[in-house]
């Protein structure tokens, strides 16, 4: 187990080190730069652009630039954004935390409902109830978030006046309370397609588990049939959705981009989109960073999980 | 003079029309005839207590908030709140008194014969938002700082010229300049004084720069980065209170979804670019709602690379401008709204030429210049002359629908025309980087603003030592080059007095229009909207935001 563990860290370093080269190097070789967006100031000249970008040190040699950057990174400074100067990191950390409620609550809403549907889809096989949800998933698989967002909006803020239109607190509030009347909203939106998702993995995973050997074994041992399912059936078909939510976790660090446009929540999607625009190389440096460490620990982490929970599975 | 007691109603010489300002300026005596106590009127809502809160829309997000370093115009709807210019330009390209007592100029002595020497009285009493006293020696600060080396400041245009600055007590300073610059007033009036207090240390650095203080109508208050910034009134600022308690800036990056929140009225005032034209009509019959059409100093244009062979010929210029259909163009694609031009100067500038020759849709006129050239159609139809087709490409952010559906109308008419117009459009990092900055461009299609603040001159975008892709400093993209235009543009940036400027710089604009190294399509005006019930909300073509005079709204 821990020569496993080290060996996975050392290919994790060798990883991180290859996407830091090459997303430097794309980013900064792109045309354009953090400096066009100036172009057009009136008064601002090509002789001040041109000061400004030897003042940044955006002038020297690439391979100078990246190991400058690298450096600093590795001894914990992950650098100020061109925009507003402030450190990168703090940046992340603030626009995460948008993200991570929205898309935590609206990920646990997905799982706990999509598990449950697809269950029942898979135990209830053809009934009218799996037609339904079946049919239900497809419709929310196709309806494009924009849109659903905009009608939600129009029924529930401009309609019903139930709900607040978009972002993520009223000013001078910021109470619990307040939080979760913005959240309502954004959160059941996103989770939607993710629950019709979730149920579809869920009720196939279910339905292969079903007509196992040991499925029918533990029927004829004569275990209650509740038993049967807990322990037996739902314990084994969750066996992929652990990999599957391993997977989902780095897609936190994209943020809801849509959800997060059309609700205005100020999270990573909308971080990142803004950040590339600029080209603040730092934080989008920043987030790539973060992706490819979050893409790493969540596929170990899936792997130790299934390992715990498959008696099968052993890691070496 | 106690400016709190001053009931006096807003002069018509506060705001006069263009035809008042010639007058004024040739007898020499505007700013003589505009006492500095009533720029009071010109600066708060003069209400009373501050009261309520209006929150404003922005569909960028504003980051930069030391007003010296470069910054986007979405970071001046901040900046004119907090801090505030020695003198600024109102709408009708007036200067208005803040800082300053007085506004510089020849006729009142602050400003020296020859255009060198300057002098200025600032107001007494005024205090930076954290209570330290205002005084010259932060004026002086924010002159040098401005053209550190170290510092990472936005333009040094005009601040290089100026040496010796001397502060002669806490509210008097001069200084000279290396030589005569008018267009100084107009920078002077779009920048904004900065502490000395906060910024000694590390300017680029300093925690002012993520809290600024100024000496503004209102103070910072906080920032959620990607969601809003919230300021509140400064009860001392020295005009008196503004009429708004609470002035909250939130960041909604999606247009449709601003309107969207607009209609719910989640946010009161909808800025930067606004309303988009296709909503303009059902906007207008939204209840509760103001919709106005606010005019911008910026000029959309069909700008040419002159040093490509296919536009040397002036005759291929005209002939493309004789066979661009601008009202349909206008009509059908900006419903409109915009003005159409003949000039990059604005139409509500003093120094607006309204005599230029009227453009007429002619193609076969146009056919007719090119044939008598010689510009003749080869086998597939375009026309070439001397071994130069009459083939190019055009270029423009790309996703801006509107200006793709022009583009590809222009192709249809100048196809017609028998030139090939090829559309190449490019993301807006890259269309403004090296391949705009250094002329890689055939031709673009561009919304430029070509002045700085109110000030009429253009030797950035027009003078022949202004292109970047020949070692200029400029923004000379046309890579025009005209010895006239250069010469009376040097005249017209060192000349001080308003009477003679404006000739220099009509004939400037006569002569670009006959040469056309840019075909002038139309001065841009917004949909913009405001909950209705505030006041005071008014469109201002000097500066480049809407809410460059929040501190004079006010609910009803």
């Amino acid at each position: 187990m821990g020569r496993y563990l080290i060996g996975r860290l050392g290919q994790s370093v060798v990883v991180l080190f290859l996407v830091s080269l090459i997303g430097f190097m794309i980013l900064n070789l792109a045309p354009g730069g953090p400096l066009s967006q100036f172009a057009l100031t009136p008064g601002m000249s090509q002789a001040d652009i041109q000061r400004l970008a030897v003042q940044m040190g955006l002038d020297r040699p690439l391979i100078v630039q990246y190991i400058d950057w690298l450096g600093r990174l590795l001894r914990g400074d992950w650098g100020e954004s061109f925009r507003d100067g402030r450190p990168v990191l703090a940046i992340i950390v603030e626009h995460l935390w948008a993200t991570l409620l929205l898309m935590g609550t609206s990920m646990a809403i997905s799982i706990v409902v999509g598990t449950l549907v697809g269950i029942a889809g898979a135990i209830r096989r053809y009934s009218i109830f799996d037609y339904l949800a079946t049919v239900g998933a497809m419709v929310a698989l196709s309806i494009p978030t924009f849109w659903f967002g905009l009608v939600a909006i129009y029924l529930f803020a401009l309609k019903l006046a139930w709900l607040p239109a978009g972002n993520m607190i009223t000013i001078g509030d910021g109470s619990v309370l307040d939080y979760l009347h913005h959240l309502v909203m954004p959160a059941l939106v996103l989770a939607l397609v993710n629950v019709a998702i979730w149920s579809r993995y869920m009720r196939s995973s279910t339905l292969d588990v079903l007509h196992q050997d040991f499925v029918r074994t533990a029927r004829a041992k004569g275990l209650p049939r509740y038993r049967v399912l807990v322990h037996h059936i739902v314990r084994n078909a969750l066996l992929p959705m652990i990999t599957l939510g391993g997977l989902q976790l780095p897609t936190i660090l994209g943020g809801a981009l849509v959800a997060e446009t059309v609700f205005t929540w100020p999270g990573m999607g909308r971080l990142f989109l803004d950040s590339i625009g600029y080209s603040d190389y730092p934080v989008v440096m920043g987030i790539l960073m973060l992706s490819a460490i979050f893409v790493l620990l969540g596929n170990l982490l899936a792997d130790l999980l299934v390992a715990l929970a498959d008696p099968r599975v052993r890691l070496a | 003079m106690n400016d709190n007691d001053n009931p006096i109603d807003k002069p018509f010489l506060a705001h006069p029309n263009r035809r008042q300002f010639l007058g004024m300026a040739a007898v020499g005596s505007a700013g003589l005839l505009l006492p500095w106590s009533l720029a009071r009127q010109a600066l708060a809502a003069d209400v009373g207590a501050p009261a309520g809160r209006v929150t404003i829309g922005f569909s960028q997000e504003p980051t930069v908030f030391n007003p010296l370093m470069p910054h986007i115009e979405v970071d001046d709807g901040i900046h004119w709140n907090v801090f505030d210019p020695l003198f600024f330009a109102d709408p009708q390209g007036d200067f208005v008194p803040a800082l300053a007592m007085e506004v510089p100029t020849v006729a009142n002595g602050g400003i020296s014969q020859d255009g060198l020497k300057w002098h200025i009285k600032l107001r007494e009493g005024v205090t930076w938002h954290d209570g330290t006293p205002f005084t010259a020696e932060d004026v002086a600060f924010t002159f040098r700082l401005t053209v550190d080396p170290d510092f990472r400041s936005s333009r040094h245009a005009g601040f290089d010229l100026v040496q010796n600055i001397e502060v002669i007590s806490p509210t008097e300073l001069r200084w000279e300049m290396s030589k005569s610059y008018a267009p100084f007033s107009s920078i002077l009036a779009t920048t904004f004084i900065v502490p000395k207090h906060l910024l000694s240390d590390d300017p680029n650095q300093a925690p002012f720069n993520n809290a600024p203080v100024g000496t503004g109508a209102f103070k910072w208050k906080e920032r959620v980065a990607g969601d809003h910034i919230l300021l509140e009134a400064n009860s001392d600022y020295f005009a008196g209170p503004a009429g708004i308690e609470e002035v909250v800036f939130r960041y909604i990056p999606d247009l449709t979804v601003l309107y969207t929140q607009f209609k719910t009225s989640d946010i009161d005032v909808i800025a930067m670019q606004g309303i988009m034209p296709d909503h303009y009509q059902e906007a207008k019959g939204l209840s509760g709602k103001t919709v106005v059409v606010v005019p911008s100093s910026s000029v959309e244009s069909i700008a040419f690379n002159m040093e490509r062979p296919q536009f040397k010929d002036p005759i291929v210029r005209q002939a493309l401008y004789l066979a661009l259909d601008k009202g349909t163009i206008l009509d059908a694609l900006y419903y409109g709204l915009p003005t159409p031009t003949e000039t990059y100067m604005p139409h509500e500038s003093p120094y607006y030429n309204a005599d230029l020759p009227q453009h007429r849709y002619d193609i076969d006129a146009a056919k007719k210049l090119l044939d008598d050239a010689g510009w003749k159609p080869g086998g597939d139809g375009i026309r070439e002359k001397d071994g130069v087709r009459l083939s190019f490409t055009n270029s423009t952010t790309s996703g801006n629908q509107v200006r793709e559906q022009m583009q590809q109308f222009v192709q249809q008419s100048w196809q017609e025309l028998g030139v090939d117009m090829q559309i190449s459009n490019r993301p807006p990092a890259v269309m403004w980087g090296d391949y705009w900055m250094q002329s890689q461009f055939d031709s673009v299609v561009v919304g430029i603003n070509f002045l700085t603040g109110s000030d009429p001159d253009v030797s950035n975008y027009f003078r022949s030592d202004s292109i970047p892709a020949q070692n200029g400093g400029g923004q000379n993209t046309f890579q025009y080059k005209n010895a006239d235009v250069d010469r009376l543009l040097a005249e017209g940036a060192s000349e001080q007095d308003p009477a003679k400027r404006q000739p220099i710089y009509h004939r400037i604009q006569a002569t670009i229009r006959e040469d056309l190294p840019m075909l002038p399509l139309f001065q841009y005006a917004y949909v913009r909207g405001y909950k209705t019930g505030l006041e005071g909300y008014e469109g201002n073509i000097n500066t480049r935001i809407t809410t460059w005079n929040v501190r004079q709204w006010h609910w009803a």
